[in-house]
């Protein structure tokens, strides 16, 4: 058994105690066997008021989410060091930790100073100690942060804790008609923002290369119409409001240009924008559908979905046009198709026999790899560090976003208390 | 092998200073100023702008008809004209027998009253891709209103738009409830 069940592990009691922000849990519904042990003591705090936000509790969090790390629960602290002279290496050598976190929050002018410390402790050595000066509303982003320290630090992987996410949530209001807002959060969900809605649908977000402006499509005027958004101004413009489709827009890498389905010449085509010059460049003609461009990582091809061959299926083109090339054979279904981030993998929505699962597929050898098992999957998007895929499920009733390791073997749910949650798309690191 | 906290502190705070600068830019990106405040000032602009961002309410073809504005035919059960909802098969724009007689009465309707607009919105179940769901849609609503045109109905009659699964008829996450879903409703345009 590879495989450890952590039968629904809920951390909303954590969640709903801290004010206002929470309108997410997490629950990990599937964690690695080998994972390293490790503690995060609670940071010191010497004030008599409460803390907004418990630093050592979002590190947890991340640590876990991670799938690299078993972090060992408070109550089996024996004691909580937050210097390293409190520090006894034996005693966290007895409850088998081999690593060790902790440290203090102090105040600072109108600041916070968050300072901590990583240690081996079976060495008995600090391997990284920081400290940083943080308003109150950074604090999070700095337990984030340093959340990213230790995976880098212990795993050699870039950690993506402190990056942001884009999704879109629909809910019911009284008067039976739907509102659409399009949301950007954090990476574990917290401190969402709206940054558009309507009472028609938004659609299909997607973020520029450098993270400071989303594309997506609104139907605000009861018309597809595709919008660029710069996050910090609120500032927008409409790019494209053809009759019949505007959809899907995904930027090119270098973020020069944007890929978009149109159909204003007949059927559904995906077409390229060039978006200084305002050029559009129609890239596939055909009478079938094609549509959900992505771009490859060195923006020399464009993946899209087709049912030119009976089913919806994934093909291949030059982000100059060209002729395409069907990438998938295996499933009644492939679609939604994006590249990792370093170009060897292709992740999907796969269905065979009505379950709609998230796949990947090696670029190289063309195999499939079903990574979950729902039956509603949707949407998936890639972390910034290849490491894990978010996408949009449903479990029982609910609607949640769901994360899994690229190897399939950590799952965890990202679960909101009302309406539905759709369309993750998670932003690229900084 | 036992460093005091003194000393970590000034090892850090050097490291904060110099090796660390390589990354500074990041560091101070991630936790100061401009990386937390775009999203928080973009939320209230797009407040500010109200009618920029929350666009409503607002119809370019005009407003929808109820069945009982469009006259009595449109309520009685056993006219086709009451039925304004045409339903698909899974993953299938093809229109099935059973609708061809309700596709036809409304083309008769729209050549007889050259005034009326209709539009056509195409829609599909929640399953799969949404994107791909969008296009499904308008080969749907394409369908229909190509039927329609080869029976005499003016283009400029007809209007197309695809909703995908994003305005799902029926809630509910089943066969029966996808069913429902996979649809072209014709709605009537008035002023």
């Amino acid at each position: 058994m590879t495989r450890l069940l952590f039968s629904l592990i809920l951390f909303s009691g954590l969640v709903w105690s801290y004010p206002g922000k929470a309108e997410i849990s997490i629950e990990i519904t599937k964690g690695v066997e080998i994972a390293i042990p490790l503690a995060v003591v609670p940071f010191g705090w010497e004030q008599p008021h409460q803390l907004t936000v418990d630093v050592a509790d979002v590190i947890q969090a991340d640590l876990s989410r991670s799938g690299f790390f078993k972090v060992l629960p408070e109550r089996d602290m024996l004691t909580q060091p937050s210097a390293t002279e409190q520090v006894r290496f034996r005693n966290w050598q007895a409850l088998g930790q081999d690593y060790l976190v902790i440290g203090k929050v102090t105040p600072a002018m109108n600041k916070y100073q968050v300072q901590f410390q990583l240690f081996d402790v079976y060495k008995g050595e600090q391997l990284m100690g920081y400290r940083m000066d943080v308003t109150q509303s950074e604090l999070r982003s700095a337990a984030h942060h340093i959340s990213d320290m230790v995976l880098e630090k212990l795993t050699g992987k870039k950690g993506v804790f402190n990056s942001r996410i884009a999704y879109v949530t629909t809910h019911k209001q009284r008067t039976g008609k739907r509102r659409y807002q399009l949301k950007v959060a954090d990476a574990d969900g917290f401190q969402p923002k709206t940054i558009a809605e309507s009472s028609e649908p938004i659609m299909s977000p997607g973020w520029s290369p450098d993270g400071k402006q989303l594309v997506y499509v609104s139907f605000e005027r009861r018309r597809a119409a595709i919008y660029l958004q710069t996050l910090a101004s609120g500032k927008r413009e409409k790019l494209t409001g053809y009759k019949g489709i505007n959809g899907a827009p995904a930027f090119s890498p270098d973020g020069k240009k944007l890929a978009l389905t149109l159909s204003r010449d007949g059927s559904p085509d995906i077409y390229v924008l060039d978006l200084r010059t305002r050029k559009l460049q129609r890239i596939t003609r055909n009478y079938a559908i094609d549509t959900e461009p992505s771009w490859s990582p060195d923006g020399n091809h464009i993946i899209f979905t087709s049912d030119r061959g009976g089913k919806p299926q994934i093909y291949s083109i030059p982000s100059t046009g060209g002729r395409a090339t069907r990438l998938t054979f295996s499933g009644d279904y492939n679609a939604g198709a994006h590249y990792s981030k370093d170009g060897s993998q292709v992740v999907m929505v796969h269905a065979n026999r009505g379950d709609y699962r998230i796949a990947l597929m090696d670029v190289k050898t063309g195999a499939i790899n079903v990574l979950t098992g729902g039956r509603l999957d949707e949407s998936p998007s890639f972390a910034p560090n290849d490491t894990m895929i978010l996408f949009a499920a449903r479990q029982g009733g609910r609607s949640v976003l769901s994360a899994v390791s690229v190897d399939g073997s950590m799952q965890q749910h990202l679960v909101f208390d009302q309406g539905e949650i759709r369309e993750p798309a998670w932003a690229p690191a900084l | 092998m036992k460093i005091s906290i003194f000393q970590i502190i000034s090892v850090s705070a050097a490291l904060l200073l110099t090796a660390c600068s390589s990354t500074e830019e990041k560091n101070s990106s991630l936790l100061s100023g401009p990386q937390g405040q775009p999203v928080d000032s973009a939320s209230t602009n797009s407040y500010q702008n109200g009618q920029g961002v929350t666009g409503t309410e607002f119809n370019q073809a005009g407003r929808d008809l109820m069945p009982a504005e469009l006259g009595a035919e449109f309520t009685d059960p056993n006219n086709p004209l009451s039925k304004q909802t045409i339903y698909f098969m899974y993953d299938s724009s093809l229109v099935q027998q059973d609708f061809i007689p309700v596709i036809a009465a409304h083309a008769q309707y729209l050549v007889a009253n050259p005034g009326r607009r209709l539009v056509l919105e195409g829609h599909a179940d929640e399953r799969g891709s949404p994107e791909y769901n969008i296009a499904l849609g308008e080969q749907r609503a394409k369908a229909v209103a190509r039927m329609m045109k080869v029976q005499g109905v003016a283009e400029a009659q007809l209007d197309v738009v695809s909703y995908g699964e994003e305005k799902p008829g029926v809630e509910g996450h089943n066969e029966a409830a996808w069913q429902m879903n996979r649809r072209v409703e014709l709605i009537y345009q008035g002023q």
